[in-house]
């Protein structure tokens, strides 16, 4: 007997000791982002039990494919891919222990716990980065389409929103145009073309006309196929530009675009709209690298690049035969800032000018820019944010519930039981020992509700302990000896303790398989206390027990 | 030694129609007050999607109904706003574009907006914000009854494979029981049903299964013992003989509850006190549910026990020693 309380001690110390082992605060090596923008890899001591966000603060995203936008043959893997994409621009964005996971076949589940600006979050995370570089058209195309797109809609029946134009003027402002487009290409064929529809606008409104200004208009320095809408008109003329017959009108070669951001002018806002050319000279895909800089010379945000080989040489042989020409950036489909002229032929390396935009922009630019495009846009179906001081709150609130239910279970256990609460009491600290290194070293998350349902679980985990005294109870009541009795005790209370205890596991297994996040994190907790209690209620206990007796062999009666 | 009913000899299972009927009468109440209030549950956004924001007003004191027509002039439709602690408040709202999910993260921007205009910028501090599209809360719903349900047939297996499938479907139905009249529960005391309170009833779940199993399992072994007496009498005698343990088992678990219910916080609060109901209603199926279900099936179906003799029979006598059939 003796050898075996000595085995079952030998056990009951090295899981103490494992389990101190798993609670030992560790070094974590976590990415941030200082207040300059650097990342730096940061160093802190921490308990290994993973707080929930609803515990310390954060922002939760589950984001879906947003198939409105693009049609999606296998979203299983186009999760996939968007996983991998995510994962590395949130690396690079620096937050401290993100969360990136897929959920189910189609979700994917964003936590980023201290996250203090959502915006900038859900920017990154949303962002397409889809860039793409484009010569600007300068054949004045649109000008020339504009009057027959104008007939269309009246064809149509639209009607003009702003006072009629006066003919005089269309026809100036056509007339100038295409003079210039005239000296620009010489293309007589098209001059004539476009003159003779100019004749015929004085029929049809000016429907779109009247709406688009060449950008010289509105006092700014004109690039060719450079045009201002007013940003109250903005979505009007995105509407009719975009109406089939229209659409059908657009010059061959040229695809508009619009800008990224509204320009004001006095006290005027207005949205530039680009001709731009429909094929890309290169796109993002032959990004290797991007950076966000400040131009030494212009002390604007920029942010430099450079692309692959293969891209390098597309890019380079374009931009050299189009020296003097103007190139836009089209990030997402829509245009970067006014198109720089291109001075001499690029490379591998370039820049985009962000113009006044904030480093923060730049940076988030560059990285969505270097982690690659997503396969597919991603939608936000569920956003939450918990402040940190909340999180701070509900912990120091569930720790001093978790101390005072502790002590009143100690109370009513040594209260009732004497020696016999006492070495309950002692099983119960093992027990919320154990549960603690378990959840830590299956890496668990502690949240609210799992707070929550510890706490309960110390109330909880005495059953099977009041279980066997009463037990032993019943037996010394039935006169057995005090050794008889423990043994009977145990023995007969091990078939209710086993059931009920299985019954749950099985429960929860069933909420780990079905359940969703939380109601899986709380599963976890669920099987880890009833494991711990387990082993603390019937092995741990009964060692006490043996010991106990072992010191007193003539024992004739027991404290219970 | 203290002890407590010590050699308690009640007739629990002679009550089973009046515990019955009053199951009936907690479970109507219930469904009145369903019907009368609508929603019939009261969901929280993590559920019916939405948007939630709770906020803290750091600076002046503006009253709710201030609060409120700033809300609606930034276009919000009908803000719930309530009163949470000192100076807190919880927000719901949805804009005038309805429950759009892709409209959640406007909602939000709205309602900063609105107390912008109240309270001034910078003198209120957002804890917490939730916005959910209804797709994330309609799939959480379904999977967590669903996690029940199935998790109901791998009890009944196991409890059919440990003791009897009569012993099972008692257990089930007691359980089922529980769930059924706890949600009748949060209906009428308007419990806001969040994520913290689905793991309060996932654990009422828990709790009642057990304390079935361990007055089964006396039943079980008084059925050996003493093969000769009526199923009734077992019953009742096996159940006395737990009571020493449930009321300790009981009382350490409300004491903690206790604890969970003043000193946790107005968050984990739903949570004790829809637990607190469970332990109750857990302790009153388990004696008047599982039992009488038990002998009803024993009645219908007679079984024979381990060692080869039928146990149960008629039940019309609860009284007295009725021979087995």
């Amino acid at each position: 007997m003796l050898s075996t309380i000595r085995n079952r001690m030998i056990l009951i110390g090295l899981l103490i000791l494992a389990s101190i082992i798993y609670l030992i605060p560790r070094n974590v090596t976590v990415r941030q982002r200082d207040a300059q923008g650097g990342l730096h890899d940061v160093q802190h001591r921490q308990v290994p039990i993973k707080y929930g966000l609803d515990l310390q603060g954060g922002m939760h995203l589950s984001l879906g494919l947003d198939t409105t936008v693009k049609k999606v043959s296998d979203p299983a893997n186009a999760i996939d891919l968007a996983l991998i994409v995510l994962r590395k621009r949130i690396d690079d964005f620096g937050v401290a222990e993100p969360l990136i996971q897929k959920l189910g076949n189609d979700q994917i589940v964003v936590e980023l716990p201290g996250l203090t600006e959502p915006d900038r979050a859900i920017g990154i995370v949303q962002s397409q980065a889809f860039l793409e570089f484009r010569l600007t058209d300068k054949t004045g195309a649109l000008d020339a389409a504009l009057p027959q797109m104008d007939r269309a809609l009246t064809r149509l029946g639209i009607k003009g929103t702003g006072p009629a134009p006066k003919a005089s003027g269309v026809a100036a402002l056509l007339g100038s145009d295409t003079s210039k487009k005239g000296t620009l290409k010489s293309d007589s064929g098209k001059k004539t073309h476009a003159d003779s529809v100019a004749s015929d606008t004085t029929t049809a409104q000016a429907i779109l006309s009247s709406l688009i200004h060449p950008a010289s208009d509105i006092g700014v320095q004109a690039l060719p196929g450079e045009y201002a809408v007013l940003e109250t008109a903005y979505n009007r003329v995105d509407t009719l530009l975009n109406i089939p017959d229209v659409k059908r009108l657009w010059p061959r070669g040229v695809e508009f675009k619009w800008s990224q951001d509204p320009i004001s002018v006095g006290t005027q806002s207005y949205r530039m709209l680009y001709a731009l050319s429909d094929k890309a000279i290169v796109d993002g895909s032959h990004l290797t690298h991007a950076a966000a800089q400040i131009d030494p010379l212009t002390q604007k945000r920029v942010v430099t690049f450079t692309l692959d080989r293969s891209g390098g040489r597309i890019f380079g042989a374009e931009t050299g035969r189009h020296v003097g020409d103007y190139m836009a950036i089209v990030l997402n489909n829509k245009v970067q800032g006014p198109p720089p002229v291109i001075e001499s032929q690029i490379n591998q390396n370039g820049q985009i000018e962000l113009g006044n935009r904030s480093l923060a922009d730049a940076q988030d630019l560059a990285l969505t820019l270097s982690a690659g495009a997503l396969p597919v846009p991603l939608k936000v179906l569920d956003e939450r944010q918990v402040g940190a001081s909340l999180g701070a709150d509900s912990i120091h609130d569930g720790m001093v519930a978790g101390l005072v239910g502790t002590l009143m279970v100690i109370i009513i256990m040594v209260g009732y039981y004497r020696w016999s609460g006492v070495l309950a009491v002692a099983a119960l600290g093992l027990y919320v020992l154990f549960t603690l290194a378990g959840l830590a070293a299956v890496q668990a998350t502690l949240t609210l509700p799992g707070l929550a349902g510890l706490v309960l679980s110390v109330g909880i985990a005495v059953d099977a302990n009041v279980l066997i005294f009463e037990r032993i109870r019943e037996e010394l009541i039935a006169g057995r000896s005090v050794r008889v009795a423990v043994d009977e005790g145990f023995k007969h209370a091990m078939n209710a303790i086993v059931d009920s205890n299985v019954s749950t596991v099985v429960t929860a297994l069933f909420l780990f398989q079905f359940g969703t996040g939380p109601v899986k994190g709380f599963a976890v907790t669920l099987i880890m206390g009833i494991a711990a209690s387990m082993v603390t209620a019937v092995f741990v206990t009964k060692t006490f027990f043996l010991l106990w007796l072992q010191r007193r062999p003539t024992a004739t009666t027991l404290s219970i | 030694m203290v002890r407590i009913f010590a050699d308690a000899a009640y007739d629990f299972i002679g009550f089973r129609r009046r515990a019955i009927f009053a199951t009936i009468i907690l479970f109507c109440v219930g469904v009145i007050a369903m019907i009368v209030r609508t929603p019939a549950i009261n969901y929280s956004v993590e559920f019916t999607g939405g948007t939630l924001v709770q906020v803290t007003i750091l600076q002046g004191n503006p009253s709710q109904a201030d609060l409120r027509t700033g809300l609606e002039r930034a276009s919000l439709v009908d803000p719930e706003i309530t009163p949470f602690g000192p100076k807190q408040y919880v927000i719901r709202a949805r804009t005038a574009v309805g429950n759009d999910p892709d409209n959640t993260h406007v909602t939000a921007k709205a309602i900063s907006t609105g107390l912008d205009n109240v309270v001034g910028a910078g003198h209120y501090r957002v804890d917490d914000t939730e916005a959910v599209g209804p797709k994330v809360g309609k799939e959480l719903r379904t999977k967590a009854f669903l996690a029940i349900f199935l998790s109901f047939f791998a009890v009944l297996a196991y409890l059919a494979y440990r003791f009897e499938w009569r012993f099972g479907l008692a257990a089930v139905v007691a359980t089922f029981h529980d769930i059924v009249l706890t949600i009748c529960f949060i209906a009428v005391m308007r419990i806001e049903v969040s994520l913290v309170v689905v793991a309060a009833v996932l654990s009422m779940v828990g709790y009642s299964l057990n304390d079935t199993i361990v007055i089964f399992d006396r039943v079980r072994e008084n059925l050996r013992k003493n093969r000769r007496d009526h199923l009734i009498e077992v019953m009742n005698r096996s159940i006395n003989e737990t009571l020493p343990r449930s009321v300790l088992t009981h009382t350490t678990a409300l004491a903690t509850l206790c604890a969970l219910a003043i000193f946790g916080g107005p968050v984990i609060r739903p949570f004790a006190l829809v637990m607190f109901f469970g332990v109750f209603t857990g302790t009153f199926s388990s004696v008047f549910i599982a039992a009488p279900v038990l002998l009803i099936i024993e009645g219908r179906w007679p079984g024979v026990d381990g060692r080869g003799v039928k146990v149960g029979g008629k039940t019309t006598s609860t009284r007295g020693r009725t021979q087995p059939v």
